[in-house]
């Protein structure tokens, strides 16, 4: 899933503290399940937000909504009646979110409320670990279920650098373990070293601009 | 001769190479690089201009490397992978061989997080050893990565790095495999301190057939003090010193000390003389050009071979 976290109080309240009405939608997709962006969020900054504009001698209206996701134009009617009735909107989607957000309602000014951080896992309760660059090409099944792109700093793709720590970890950060070592032992305890005794050639980049999809069962509908 | 530079001459010709090192400075100091290139002159058979080591922003080493050549120091041109994409690094490698370097490094380079601009985007576009294959494939095939063909082809001698040290060990000799499949001529090591894993991880390019197809230049890093000492084994990550290096600083008098550290790097120096699968030694005397003529002197590989 996407992770994000919530930017700074005093950053969002810079962007919205001019506009009187402001409604803070979040969302019920990935913001909400990583803690950053659901019901309770919406509820937390809001609290915060208009104790602080309080403070500074605004009197905003801050109000809250949480539709199921922003990134999918069929959760969005609920929005429709009510974005009309507020100066702003503040998101607390990912990236994806507010531009949909914003290209829904282009006359109403839609503010981030959320910085988007990486694709990754739960490794605990509001612990996550990013996992996945969204390269287009996945070696996954070469590298034993871990990916150098996201998990190497340099984003080899030969094998482990002349830094790795004698402990195994990244010459960066030494609670980071080398992703190098870890695909080393997986696959050696797999009996599959083979898989990178080979020199891996350069790779032909597929996240390099803009990148759209149609699945192949839906060509047809979208030709022409 | 795949490039002719004087180091392959030298290595032809079964001689024992001795190469030294300049860090380029951090500003435009010309006279930096040729007082430094002065203490090396006739004591090396050539020597590396670093790319930006340790990511601080320092003259290119390019430019650097032209700077030797006009002081007769015959060049090793450094190119690490973290500033330049595909396209920059080949334009730069026609560039410098258009100028006359006619040996090159190709590196992953330290990560810009150590640098002094640590929030740097790195750009690591093709790694350390696809750049072996790029600049052979240049070079033997007369083509770009990208597959047109190019107008004169720059023929470089190939070089790569390798740490005998790193984890996993058993792993390292593999990775000079693959550095060696993808057209590496020669390495040049870490600097080594832990001479009991150089000799295995030597053992096993013997054993793997690896030293008949490429120059092993063992990395020599003479200690300057004991802290120094200290620092790289705690500090350094891929650096391997043992206690007894440190023990054995630690039991000389102290204005002795960087004495006895040139006196260890000498008797590395004449072990690896004896090594079956050593080509030669790569001195790193990190800023100590100065003392690289009573180190080359000690070390008895003067003179160097007329080749």
């Amino acid at each position: 899933m996407i992770i994000a976290e919530r930017k700074p109080l005093d950053e969002i309240k810079e962007m919205v503290k001019d506009y009187r009405k402001v409604l803070n939608v979040g969302c019920g997709g990935c913001t909400s399940i990583c803690l950053a962006g659901g019901q309770k969020e919406v509820m937390i900054l809001n609290r915060d937000l208009k104790e602080q504009l309080l403070g500074e001698g605004y009197s905003p209206v801050l109000d809250g909504f949480v539709i199921e996701r922003q990134c999918n134009y069929d959760f969005f009617d609920e929005l429709d009646n009510m974005v009309g009735g507020y100066d702003a909107v503040l998101s607390m989607a990912c990236g994806v979110g507010v531009q949909f957000m914003a290209e829904r309602y282009p006359e109403t000014p839609v503010f981030p409320a959320l910085n988007t951080v990486f694709c990754g896992a739960d490794r605990n309760i509001g612990w996550f670990e990013e996992n996945c660059r969204t390269c287009g090409e996945c070696v996954l099944a070469e590298t034993g279920g871990i990916c150098p792109v996201t998990r190497c700093a340099k984003g080899l793709f030969n094998g482990p650098c002349g830094g790795t720590r004698l402990d195994g970890t990244c010459e960066v950060d030494k609670d980071t373990p080398c992703a190098w070592y870890e695909i080393y032992h997986r696959l050696q305890a797999q009996g599959r070293l083979g898989n990178i005794l080979t020199v891996k050639p350069p790779r032909q980049w597929q996240n390099q601009t803009r990148r759209s999809l149609v699945q192949e069962d839906y060509k047809q509908r979208y030709a022409g | 001769m795949k490039a002719g530079s004087n180091l392959e001459k030298v290595l032809k010709a079964g001689h024992f190479a001795f190469t030294g090192e300049v860090g380029p400075p951090r500003g435009a100091n010309v006279e930096a690089i040729r007082k430094k290139a002065g203490f090396l002159k006739g004591m090396v058979d050539m020597a590396n201009m670093t790319d930006n080591q340790t990511a601080m922003v320092r003259m290119s080493s390019w430019a650097g490397s032209l700077i030797l050549l006009q002081e007769g120091i015959e060049p090793n041109y450094q190119m690490v992978c973290r500033d330049r994409n595909r396209i920059a690094m080949q334009s730069d490698i026609l560039g410098a061989y258009a100028h006359g370097i006619r040996n090159i490094l190709c590196l992953s380079g330290d990560h810009q997080q150590f640098g002094d601009h640590p929030k740097a985007k790195g750009v690591y576009d093709i790694d350390s050893i696809q750049l072996i294959s790029v600049v052979k494939k240049m070079r033997d095939e007369e083509t770009f990565l990208g597959g047109d063909t190019l107008d004169v082809a720059p023929r470089m001698f190939i070089g790569a790095a390798a740490n005998p040290f790193g984890v996993p060990f058993e792993w390292r000799v593999h990775r000079l495999a693959k550095k060696v499949a993808a057209g590496a001529d020669f390495i040049q090591t870490q600097c080594i301190f832990n001479m009991a894993r150089m000799r295995e991880w030597v053992h096993q390019a013997n054993d793997m057939g690896l030293t008949e197809k490429v120059y092993i230049l063992a990395g020599v890093t003479p200690m300057k003090s004991i802290g120094m000492a200290k620092y790289m084994k705690s500090n350094v990550p891929g650096i391997d010193v043992p206690d007894e290096i440190i023990t054995r600083l630690q039991g000389v008098e102290k204005k002795l000390v960087a004495d006895e550290g040139i006196k260890i790097a000498c008797e590395q120096i004449e072990e690896f003389k004896e090594m079956k699968g050593v080509a030669g030694v790569h001195l790193m005397p990190i800023e100590w050009e100065h003392r690289v003529p009573e180190i080359a002197e000690r070390a008895k590989v003067l003179p160097r071979p007329q080749v």
